[in-house]
């Protein structure tokens, strides 16, 4: 096992945002029965943690997948300042033709991240809450 | 196959300092990590080990040897000093998160000898962890 190795460097962010599980393919009662309290009308949020994983080779000048001086301002740009204290629904293009289910929101960052020029994008995870957390590597 | 992870912590200083930049490189590339004071960290290191467990012991592996080798490889070599000066397996590399993690592989390899070393995960904050394991896919990156 002393083959070639690889290497994955993870980095958490946070943001707070609000949502409401609604689709208009369904009546008012079948969103009900569906999303449950997710589905009030007047919407609700969590502090959203999102781990970013990027991998590829070390650079020896570096010593680093990627250095954190770019990855930190790519993902505040893309995700964090279009995410934090936003309503999810109306005020992030994406939601406007899908549900802001995690497993979506998920999808949609790792479409805005996998752009990131100086590492390969591997996964995104999001812990919607302690207890919920949702994976996507495309 | 089963997994057993095992986590120990250690506390060490580093500073980021390529020779072969400028003083003015070494400050655009790593920022206040190449503070020519130093600074450190409470590292965590998670040490996972698969196999098929011992049908007479019920074990993949006896964790009390896998907590004296984990004591003896990373901690008695890495707590409480400075990565760049003490630990010669980090001389000539700078001891970002990434490094330290293929180091403390490389360290532990040749120890384990029941199941199989199956990751390196080591944070440097609660925010950063850098993983090590294995090339198996092809398409990841090389260490």
């Amino acid at each position: 096992m002393n083959g070639p190795l690889k290497l994955s460097l993870t980095r958490r962010y946070h943001f707070a945002a609000s949502h409401r599980l609604h689709s208009p393919k369904f009546s008012d009662e079948e969103n009900l029965r569906l999303y449950g309290k997710c589905s009030n009308p007047y919407g609700h949020g969590h502090n959203y943690a999102l781990e970013v994983t990027i991998t590829g080779p070390i650079d020896p000048a570096t010593g680093m997948v990627a250095n954190l001086g770019e990855l930190d301002p790519f993902v505040e740009r893309e995700v964090v300042e279009a995410f934090d204290h936003k309503y999810l629904n109306e005020e992030v293009p994406e939601f406007a033709v899908s549900v802001p289910t995690t497993e979506n929101v998920c999808r949609e960052i790792y479409r805005r991240l996998k752009t990131f020029p100086a590492a390969r994008l591997e996964r995104v995870r999001i812990e919607e809450t302690s207890k919920n957390s949702f994976e996507f590597a495309g | 196959m089963i997994r057993v992870t095992r986590k120990v912590e250690f506390s060490a200083a580093h500073r980021y300092d390529n020779p072969d930049f400028s003083p003015e490189e070494n400050r655009r590339v790593f920022g206040k990590c190449n503070n020519p004071h130093g600074h450190g960290h409470n590292y965590v290191l998670e040490v996972t080990v698969a196999g098929e467990p011992d049908p007479a012991t019920g074990m993949v592996l006896d964790l009390k040897e896998l907590k004296d080798i984990l004591q003896r490889e990373v901690v008695d070599r890495m707590d409480h000093r400075h990565l760049n000066y003490e630990v010669p397996e980090l001389a000539g590399k700078i001891p970002t998160c990434e490094n330290i993690a293929a180091v403390i592989w490389n360290l532990l390899v040749p120890k384990i000898t029941q199941g199989r070393l199956d990751r390196v995960r080591l944070y440097e904050s609660p925010d950063l962890f850098a993983d090590c394991t294995a090339e198996s896919d092809g398409t990841g990156g090389r260490a």
